[in-house]
């Protein structure tokens, strides 16, 4: 479906854009200020304590840049679907399902937010800063795993945002819960899971599959074995994790749009 | 081009009961209808709020999927083969914009033409004609948010045609419009179902748009289709008394006693009587011959019951008969 359709829909939705150039830039603003509220997080913490859950400040830093430019990435198109709940209110969404073309694409693709892309910017740069900061071993096998990485990542985000907004085809609020679901699982993702408890952990890790978006991966970068002691082999599986929450994002999707019942005028 | 059988659907609806309960209850909102639309055809689809007339639309376009029945249009499931009936039908709504809001009609259209794949000479070819018929050069590079309703309707029937359908479902398409806008959409309709054969469905509150171009009318209540058929078969069977107005040039006593007349209504003292008669006892002429044998006829006319008037004696009926049950 990559012929061109969505590029020109994504291409008229950017003129729109521009037309409001001085609130783009204030939004790119407000989203860098946000990021950094996050970093300073980090950075406080790690004034009163040397390491978390076993990992060197370094090193959680690779984990959250990791996780971060995942959840940028996928926030792009993504988050387009917090709109949902308003065309399933509202009853649009009736005019995506007269189209000949997938309802879940052209939602997506219904707004291009670039002011998001600054997230994506800033989570690569901490990502440079935590690559330079810590002990990587630079092999072709550990590049393609830092280039897949963010993709599969930001793949994992978006299934588990299209799982979460499926909601709403029966839960006039099911946003809270998506919300709850998708940026819950951002948060999770930034840190260690060993940082957390164990019920909480194996919840994030395996049921919502987070843990894969950046915490193996960061662990398989940095060679190093699980405190926890899960096989060094999880670290390289994230694509296919990603393909497992892929195709059950798009079956279930399908069925909930079944679903849709519209308005009564 | 359309079949549809026993075509159901329903929805439950919660309703606040007490403080934080709340009761739930299914209502059918189309309640097993069955018809088909031959290709060429033209019928409107007619009831009063509420009737299900947009349930159906939404079922037959692939918005809503049935509860149960089934339907067919122009080959295709709607609900399990959607996008491959979105290229083959045009729908709309006049409630609903299909267009995009902050761009201009013409920017519109040409994402339309991307996503419909029209080849440029079809899609220039289309757009021109559109353009003419439906007048709207002016305002093609205008934003759609601040296009005028009949501005902007215009434009909805030329997204929805940009592909060539070969059925155009419209839900309302007259709704808010002037009589000029009104007038202009008909004749545009009506030259599209005969010159280009395209098949139309079309819901609609005013007669009007059905008289001027349905051939096929039909008429649905709760749910559940009441009358389907010609305009004209409808009328006869509904109402099987005509009205003959005559003007005399001097005022007579009432004509009540002529083969075929039920009642007689009288204006200016007489000189203008009303004679309502029963079209399968006596004939217009017959009764024409009679009147002129008894008095001076100046003026006549028979006149149909108004198609409003069919239409509701239709929903009474139907309640008459409930009432019965
Ligand atoms: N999404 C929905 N949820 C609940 N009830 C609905 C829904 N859509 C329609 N209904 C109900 O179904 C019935 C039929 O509605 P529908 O919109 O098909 O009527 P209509 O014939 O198009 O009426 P109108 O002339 O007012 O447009 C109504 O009682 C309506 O309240
Ligand atoms: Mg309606």
């Amino acid at each position: 479906m990559a012929d061109g359709i969505y590029r020109k829909i994504l291409h008229a939705r950017l003129r729109g854009q521009l037309s409001y150039r001085g609130s783009f830039l204030l939004d790119c603003l407000a989203q860098a200020i946000a990021q950094g509220g996050e970093l300073v997080v980090i950075l406080v913490l790690f004034n009163r304590i040397t390491a978390l859950g076993g990992f060197s400040v370094t090193e959680v830093l690779l984990v959250y840049a990791l996780a971060s430019t995942a959840f940028g990435m996928s926030d792009l198109f993504a988050g387009q679907l917090n709109a949902l709940p308003m065309y399933i209110r509202e009853g649009t969404f009736d005019v995506l399902l007269l189209r000949p073309l997938g309802t879940l694409p052209q939602l997506m693709a219904s707004d291009l937010p670039l002011k998001r892309i600054g997230r994506v910017f800033s989570g690569l740069v901490v990502l440079g800063y935590a690559l330079l900061h810590n002990d990587v071993v630079w092999t072709p096998w550990s590049v393609g795993l830092l280039l897949v990485t963010p993709v599969a990542g930001a793949v994992i985000f978006s299934g588990i945002w299209v799982l979460a907004c499926s909601v709403c085809f029966w839960l006039v609020d099911g946003q809270e819960l998506a919300n709850t679901v998708t940026y819950g699982s951002n948060t999770f993702t930034s840190y260690p899971i060993s940082v957390y408890s164990g019920w909480l952990r194996r919840l994030m890790a395996f049921v919502v599959p987070g843990a894969f978006v950046a915490y193996y991966p960061a662990l398989a970068l940095l060679d190093k074995t699980d405190p926890l002691g899960a096989p060094a082999w999880l670290g390289w599986v994230a694509p296919l994790v990603a393909a497992l929450v892929a195709g059950l994002a798009g079956i279930t999707w399908t069925f909930a749009v079944r679903h849709y019942r519209g308005t009564g005028s | 081009m359309i079949e549809v059988r026993d075509l159901r659907r329903e929805f439950r609806v919660s309703e606040k009961a007490g403080f934080l309960r709340r009761a739930h209850r299914t209502v059918a909102a189309v309640d097993g209808v069955s018809f088909d639309v031959a290709a060429g055809e033209a019928v409107g689809y007619v009831g009063p709020n509420g009737a299900g007339k947009s349930t159906t639309i939404k079922m037959l376009t692939g918005i809503l999927v049935p509860t149960s029945g089934t339907v067919r249009v122009s080959g295709v499931d709607p609900s399990r083969q959607r996008k491959e009936l979105a290229r083959r039908i045009g729908v709309v709504f006049g409630q609903r914009s299909q267009l995009w809001w902050d761009l201009p009609l013409k920017d519109s259209f040409e994402l339309l033409k991307a996503i419909y794949r029209v080849s440029a000479p079809d899609f220039t070819a289309r757009l021109a004609e559109c353009v003419e018929l439906l007048e709207l050069g002016p305002f093609l590079t205008t934003p759609v948010r601040q296009l005028s309703l009949g501005q902007r309707m215009r434009g909805e029937v030329t997204a929805s045609l940009l592909h060539a359908p070969e059925l155009l479902v419209l839900d309302e398409p007259t709704i808010g419009l002037d009589l000029e806008s009104k007038e202009r959409l008909r004749e545009f309709l009506a030259e599209l179902n005969t010159k280009r054969g395209t098949t139309l469905l079309l819901t609609t509150h005013d007669l009007d748009d059905i008289q001027r171009l349905c051939p096929r009318l039909m008429v649905i209540d709760h749910g559940t289709v009441l009358a389907d058929g010609p305009l004209a078969d409808l009328r006869a069977e509904v109402s099987p008394d005509r009205v003959l107005v005559v003007d005399l040039e001097d005022a007579a006593p009432p004509l009540d006693d002529l083969p075929g007349v039920t009642s007689v209504r009288l204006e200016m003292g007489g000189k203008r009587q009303h004679l309502a008669f029963r079209r399968d006892v006596t004939t217009a002429a017959a009764l024409i011959t009679a009147v002129a044998a008894r008095a001076e006829v100046h003026d006549l006319a028979v006149v149909e019951p108004e198609i409003d008037d069919v239409v509701r004696r239709l929903y009474e009926r139907r309640h008459l008969g409930a009432e019965c049950r």
